[in-house]
């Protein structure tokens, strides 16, 4: 009994959680009139799909859709990069000042992109840069928390397979990309999915440094749609969905990376 | 000779390590460091009136100012309203769903995903959701709550935080949900076996187990979530735009309206370096509660 | 053309002396063993024979090249580490052949060469596995085939059996000589486990804190110790050695410990007489003791502490009067004597040896 209490309690929170993208996987279904009416229609008993084409074209979602794809894939390639060969100087080579620069790292972990967007608007402005893929993505391609993380997945390789390694002929760059990255591949991952889904939902830089539709991305173009399309309010809806698919799949394919990534900081903590 | 390869060679390694820091240092020169100090600039230096003008240094005053005006006070009031509003509930949902969802039984993974099911979903997304839930018109919370036609819950200046707020706590259920049950998983089953054989019901290993076992991530979550709720802005900008009448104009969407509708650089930069000090506060603490904790560990 | 001559290599971690002025060179087709306990400065010898660790000073030649300015990849050796150091995320087939590709070997020779060293260690059949899904002995002889896979000048091994159970340890103690053997290769051998310099090594190099103590063959270094040192590291249980006073008995120089008296060897007693020793460390092997009938001249006076039993043998622990202790190892047949039980123990002289009880250096 207490098992079945256990269920439905379960049953009953998931429908809690689920409802709002319920509602708008089915809102976008139905038409504008039916989405007004009062009592409101909760299934789609006759589903259109002209909402999705209407976003994807009229409401420029495709483009939006497209810019996402190539900023969020600039960021998130461009992250793991950088956080991989900062990492890989913390945990592989000595240099003088080497403790030093990674107290720089971890320092910029404190400092807030809020704290400093309006003055990383002017100089993107300065560069000539707004309403391009670049101002979008510049800011974000170096990561303190990334190079942490990576350097703490590098300081376990073994000291013993760097040696190895020197003796079977291997620098250090290509012991790095040939052992170490190789190694350190549940780390990549989890950062490479934490990478792309911050930078898929990004919202306040987006909306500043474009005010066209060449490089604004689709979290923005959200809100455009929602405001301008309040008649065809099943649009928006349908925007809604589409901008999502990216996540859901990032979420069902690498759930266990993702987990990983969210969970990074606080198994530090 | 010998000394002069290795020391050939540790050059060269010195170099290499340079060379790899570098781009990232030249990002973080760029769009970390260099903005933040120049908060401190702005911060001394009053915007003139005019565009064209000369900026006007005139030390602190700029800061007493703002430091001192109703305005900031009010926004730093609603952004603390806002966290309280966001972070205590979202930890007690989240771990509400965790408890639940542990236990080794049938089906959960489906009810494991519906629950993390909100991190697919992005700021902008479930803002706009929540807007045409809370909609006057159409929105079904407002059908339901009886209040049709009436002054919508995010025009009402008494309602319109706690929507911001149920706007936000939904969204980030999934990333709550993930780190309790990660938690969780720390837990050592043998601690709970351990309990059994002492007797303990349910509850009792709840409060007695679980909820010490879990005080880290319990702790690490209310740190990073409020400063997360300390930045919040998307869901701002998209159901209220601060309003009305600055119900939700919380410290981040005010800095944003100072440079990008007043065009008061001055007065953004003393609210960050603000915000800043808040995040630090609350990053120093986390580091030195978790430093305290490794030390009792040992 | 292979060997290896180390003249006065040091190396020094801050203010400790890893190794201390060593100087030794291991001939060509020779199986030279580092022997010596724990921290003594084996591993940190044979890291800057690969070049992985700076000299402080001193000079490393492999054939008649100086290689103090060669990088590790250019010496032409191949290192076999404890840890075995296989890449865990590549097969055992590209772990064999991971030394060749970055030489730049074609491929169908690439092939040929990993099936032959696969081949010869037994390990043809696991190729596309990955290091995870091999035993221990396996991933050992994984380590092995990497190292021989591209034929170097030289192998250097650094206690490559020591995480081997003790039965898979001595099987494959005697696969490694025979694979020497068969390579004719030259391989320097570190380990701290004498029972394998012994059984091993052409030759053993006994270290102790940086110094090189000797260098010979087992049976050298077994029969004639340089030192006090190498007498008690090497043997179990280990050689008694017992301090005395240096007297002359009717013309005959003898050792006098307590009561009793113990006739010198004539070199060691020329030795000691010509440094003007008092006092002399007489050193004899447990098996070179002889528990005697009360009478016998010549023999020591001792209290049996405990009698432990091996099976093939035993080993009977006296303290002498002056509280030194004797260990004797007589075979199991014999009748042990009871605890406390005092007893008589001759010591079969032409075995003995003596040591300068300061320097601790062999005499005679
Ligand atoms: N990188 C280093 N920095 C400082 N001291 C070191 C370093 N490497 C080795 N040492 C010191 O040098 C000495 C010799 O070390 P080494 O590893 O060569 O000993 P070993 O004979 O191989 O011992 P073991 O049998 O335990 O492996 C030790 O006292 C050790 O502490
Ligand atoms: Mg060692």
């Amino acid at each position: 009994m207490r098992l079945a209490g256990r269920y439905l309690l379960l049953s009953v929170l998931a429908l809690i959680v689920l409802f709002p993208i319920y509602i708008t996987v089915v809102n976008s279904l139905l038409r504008p009139d039916q989405i007004a009416s009062r009592p409101p229609g909760l299934f789609p008993t006759d589903p259109q799909w002209g909402a999705y084409k209407e976003a994807w074209e009229g409401g420029h979602i495709g483009r939006y859709m497209l810019n996402s794809a190539i900023v969020t894939t600039g960021i998130m390639v461009g992250q793991v990069l950088l956080a991989i060969l900062a990492a890989y100087a913390f945990a592989f080579l000595e240099f003088p000042g080497r403790g030093f620069l990674f107290v720089v790292f971890l320092t910029t972990m404190m400092i807030p992109f809020e704290v400093v967007f309006f003055t990383n608007y002017q100089t993107i402005a300065d560069l000539g840069l707004l309403n391009t893929y670049g101002g979008l993505i510049l800011p974000f391609l170096a990561t303190g928390f990334g190079a942490f993380l990576l350097r703490q997945a590098f300081l376990t390789v073994p000291g013993e397979l760097r040696d190895a390694a020197a003796l079977d002929g291997y620098g250090h760059w290509r012991f790095l990309w040939r052992v170490a990255v190789p190694l350190a591949r549940p780390t990549v991952a989890a950062l490479s999915v934490f990478a792309f889904l911050s930078a898929w939902g990004q919202y306040l830089w987006p909306l500043i440094v474009t005010d066209d539709d060449r490089a604004r991305t689709v979290q923005v173009g959200l809100a455009q749609l929602r405001r301008e399309a309040l008649n065809d309010i099943n649009v928006t809806f349908a925007g809604v969905v589409l901008a999502s698919i990216p996540l859901v799949i990032l979420l069902l394919a690498f759930q266990r990376q993702l987990v990983r990534g969210l969970t990074a900081g606080a198994v530090k903590g | 000779m010998s000394a002069q390869r290795s020391a050939r060679r540790r050059a060269k390694d010195a170099l290499l390590g340079y060379a790899l820091v570098l781009p990232s240092l030249v990002v973080f020169g760029v769009f970390v460091f260099y903005p933040f100090v120049k908060n401190f600039s702005l911060a001394l230096h009053r915007t003139p009136p005019f565009p064209g003008l000369p900026k006007k240094y005139v030390g602190l005053d700029q800061v007493k100012d703002v430091l001192s005006s109703s305005e900031f006070h009010k926004s730093l009031r609603i952004t603390i309203e806002f966290v309280m509003l966001t972070v205590p509930v979202g930890i007690v949902l989240g771990l509400l769903l965790a408890v639940l969802a542990h236990k080794q039984l049938r089906g959960m993974g489906i009810y494991r995903t519906i629950f993390s099911s909100t991190v697919a979903t992005s700021v902008a997304a479930a803002s706009v959701i929540f807007w045409t839930l809370f909609n006057p018109q159409i929105g079904l919370v407002t059908y339901w709550m009886g209040r049709s036609g009436d002054l919508g819950v995010l025009e009402d200046p008494k309602t319109a935080l706690i929507a911001v707020a149920v706007t936000t706590v939904w969204q980030n259920i999934g990333l709550s949900f993930i780190l309790m049950s990660a938690g969780l998983q720390g837990v050592p089953d043998d601690l709970y076996e351990a309990a059994a054989v002492d007797g303990a019901d349910g509850a009792r290993r709840f409060w007695h187990v679980t909820l010490p076992m879990l005080s880290p991530t319990l702790f690490f979550s209310a740190v990073v979530g409020s400063i997360m709720a300390f930045q919040a802005f998307g869901q701002i900008d998209i159901l209220t735009r601060g309003g009305p009448d600055d119900a939700t104009n919380v410290l981040v969407y005010s800095i944003y309206e100072d440079v990008f509708r007043a065009g008061n650089d001055g007065v953004a930069a003393v609210k960050a370096i603000a915000l800043f000090v808040i995040v630090l506060i609350l990053t120093i603490v986390q580091l030195r509660v978790a430093e305290r904790r490794v030390s009792y560990a040992r | 053309m292979s060997g290896i001559t180390l003249s006065g290599v040091t190396k020094r971690f801050g203010d400790t002396i890893a190794v201390d002025d060593v100087s030794l060179t291991v001939d060509d087709h020779e199986l030279l063993v580092l022997l010596g306990p724990s921290g003594c400065g084996k591993s940190t010898l044979l890291r800057m024979i690969a070049g992985l660790e700076e000299m402080t000073a001193g000079e490393i030649r492999i054939g008649d090249r100086v290689v103090n300015d060669v990088e590790p990849k250019d010496r032409d050796l191949a290192m076999v580490f404890q840890s075995y150091a296989l890449y865990p995320h590549m097969t055992v087939r590209a772990n064999i052949e991971f030394p060749l590709r970055s030489r730049k070997v074609p491929k169908d020779q690439r092939a040929l060469q990993v099936a032959e060293a696969a081949e010869m260690l037994d390990l043809t059949d696991y190729l596309d596995r990955k290091p995870s899904q091999l035993s221990g002995g396996q991933r050992q002889r994984v380590a092995l085939a990497r190292a021989v896979v591209r034929r170097p000048a030289a192998f250097l091994m650094d206690e490559p059996l020591s995480n081997l159970d003790a039965k898979l340890r001595a099987a494959t103690r005697i696969e490694l000589v025979e694979l020497q053997r068969r390579l004719e290769a030259t391989i320097v051998y570190v380990t701290h486990d004498q029972v394998e310099a012994m059984t091993m090594g052409h030759r053993v190099a006994i270290l102790d804190r940086g110094v090189l103590q000797q260098l010979g063959s087992p049976q050298e270094v077994y029969d004639r110790p340089a030192n006090l040192f190498v007498a008690r590291f090497i043997g179990t249980p280990p050689m008694n050695t017992v301090r005395g006073r240096l007297e002359t008995a009717g013309g005959t120089p003898v050792v006098r410990i307590g009561a009793d008296g113990v006739e010198l060897p004539g070199a060691a007693a020329a030795a000691a007489a010509a440094d003007g020793l008092l006092e002399i460390v007489l050193g004899v092997r447990p098996e070179h003791v002889e528990i005697v009938t009360d009478g016998t001249p010549g023999a020591l006076t001792a209290t049996v502490e405990v009698v432990e039993h091996l099976g093939h043998e035993q080993h009977v622990v006296g303290r002498l009067g002056d509280g030194q202790l004797v260990t004797v190892r007589q075979g199991s047949h014999l009748p042990a004597p009871p605890a406390k039980s005092s007893v008589r123990l001759a010591v079969r002289v032409e075995h003995a040896h003596c040591f300068d009880p300061e320097t601790g250096a062999r005499l005679g």
